[in-house]
């Protein structure tokens, strides 16, 4: 398509980084909040092209590596029954719980398939009547309308053999914390597209007047993320505290309705634990009284469930912002990609495994 | 699961009560679900996470902001004359 290719188009590029230099004048400290956004970002070098002042901090949108340490143990458990199938997106395979991991699992005869959307598990329990089948309920909102969906489908289908293990977290509260910690250093957002798309952005206009800092709502293509950072950029030098919507093409203000019935039919919010960062009220989603019955967590007694944190990883203090992957004795070393230590480095919106990737120092 | 790349719908079908659609993403074809863009027609192009179109790609709005690149393009020239 004609305007995706513009979109990557190196020279519009360049020319838009070159509309930052003209005019910034100070320092500033920006969030990309979403994990893909940090990915593009290492990708396509924009930590080299952009002025120094500008300093990019990565935000704890990869929606694998803040799925709570309990609820992946309690999946391992659940795997490791019989006439379980457990259906996951591929990423989190490789996520190491307490002990071990869903690849471990299935290495060792555990029926654990990889799916890449939950439309495809409720196929396999409707193939497999003699089987439970359990979906791996993880995301941003971003995949809140797919998972919705599917216990919807299950419901109407009267599927007595599907349920959902939920661990479905929304950015705007989880800004809100970055804001209130007393050590904040970030001045400005890049909002998530496509977590907009879904959702809209009426929800950051409250932010913006509260914390007063602009959140600019940016697509995923090279030109996108340039014309995110050159909005930002603007609103700061310029002392607007506004949302600016700088990927039209993708999200207008009330967002995809259709998808946001569908979230609301079926969840209610919850206060919502994030690995590594705690409980941040309101932030999560859960299946609402309707469809408690699709609950994979009362459909299943995993007894007691004891959890234990790698004692070097410090993805905590990463998906905060706070720290930087180099700044981990064991990045690089200890910890790869292949024998991950913690989830940022599992992940392909982790910020440990991007900087792996892109090899950043 | 969360890197939505925009493809092009070729096909719209119903799976047992479910709206799907082929995508075509730069010649690989992959089901997508519409349930969640019911308007979407074969042509449109669509944004996809976990199998899903989240939301249509707006070819008028595309069009806009790039001419609004233009202008910026056009005042750093003149910026530099
Ligand atoms: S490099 Fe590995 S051990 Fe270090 S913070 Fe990242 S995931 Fe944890």
């Amino acid at each position: 398509m004609a305007f995706t290719e513009t979109y990557r188009d190196p020279q519009l590029v360049t020319q838009t980084i070159q509309k930052i230099k003209d005019i910034i004048t100070k320092p500033w400290v920006i969030m990309e909040i979403c994990g893909g956004q940090t990915h593009a970002l290492m990708q396509h070098g924009f930590d080299d092209l952009l002025p120094q002042e500008i300093e990019l901090v990565h935000g704890p949108g990869c929606p694998v590596c803040v799925t709570p340490l309990e609820l992946i143990d309690k999946g391992i458990a659940i795997a490791q029954q019989p006439d379980v199938i457990f259906a996951s997106y591929g990423d989190m395979l490789r996520v190491p719980g307490s002990e071990k991991d869903l690849f471990s699992v299935r290495a060792a005869g555990g029926n654990v398939k990889i799916v890449y959307s939950p439309i495809e598990a409720l196929q396999i329990a409707r193939n497999n009547p003699d089987k439970q089948v359990v979906f791996f309920a993880i995301g941003f909102e971003t995949t809140a309308p797919a998972n919705a969906l599917s216990v919807m489908k299950a419901k109407e289908l009267n599927l007595k053999n599907f349920s959902m293990l939920v661990s479905q977290v929304r950015v705007p509260p989880a800004i809100r914390t970055i804001l209130s910690d007393p050590h904040n250093r970030v001045q400005g957002f890049l909002a998530a597209g496509h977590v907009c798309a879904v959702m809209g952005y009426h929800e950051y206009l409250p932010l913006a007047a509260e914390f007063q800092l602009p959140l600019v709502v940016t697509g995923f293509e090279p030109l996108d993320l340039a014309l995110g950072i050159l909005e930002t950029i603007r609103a700061l030098e310029n002392g607007k505290n506004e949302v600016i919507n700088a990927y039209p093409r993708g999200v207008i203000q009330e967002g995809n309705r259709s998808a946001q019935d569908i979230i609301e039919k079926v969840y209610k919010t919850c206060d919502q634990k994030w690995r590594g960062i705690g409980t941040i009220p309101d932030s999560g989603w859960k299946l609402n009284e309707d469809y408690t019955d699709f609950d994979a967590e009362n459909r299943f007694d995993v007894g007691q469930i004891q959890t234990k944190e790698s004692e070097v990883c410090i993805s905590g203090l990463i998906l905060q912002g706070r720290k930087k992957p180099f700044e981990c004795p064991a990045f690089g070393t200890l910890c790869t990609p292949q024998n991950p230590l913690g989830a940022t480095m599992v992940s392909s919106e982790g910020t440990c495994a991007a900087y792996y990737r892109y090899q950043r120092k | 699961m969360c890197l939505g790349v925009p493809g092009k719908i070729i096909r719209i079908y119903d799976d047992n009560s479910i709206k799907m659609s082929e995508v075509d993403f730069n010649g690989v074809t992959m089901k997508v679900c519409l349930e969640t863009t019911p308007q979407a027609k074969i042509g449109d192009y669509v944004i996809v996470h976990a199998g899903f179109a989240i939301n249509l790609l707006e070819e008028s709005e595309a069009l806009e902001t790039l001419s609004m690149l233009d202008e910026i393009a056009k005042l750093g020239e003149q910026e530099q004359t």
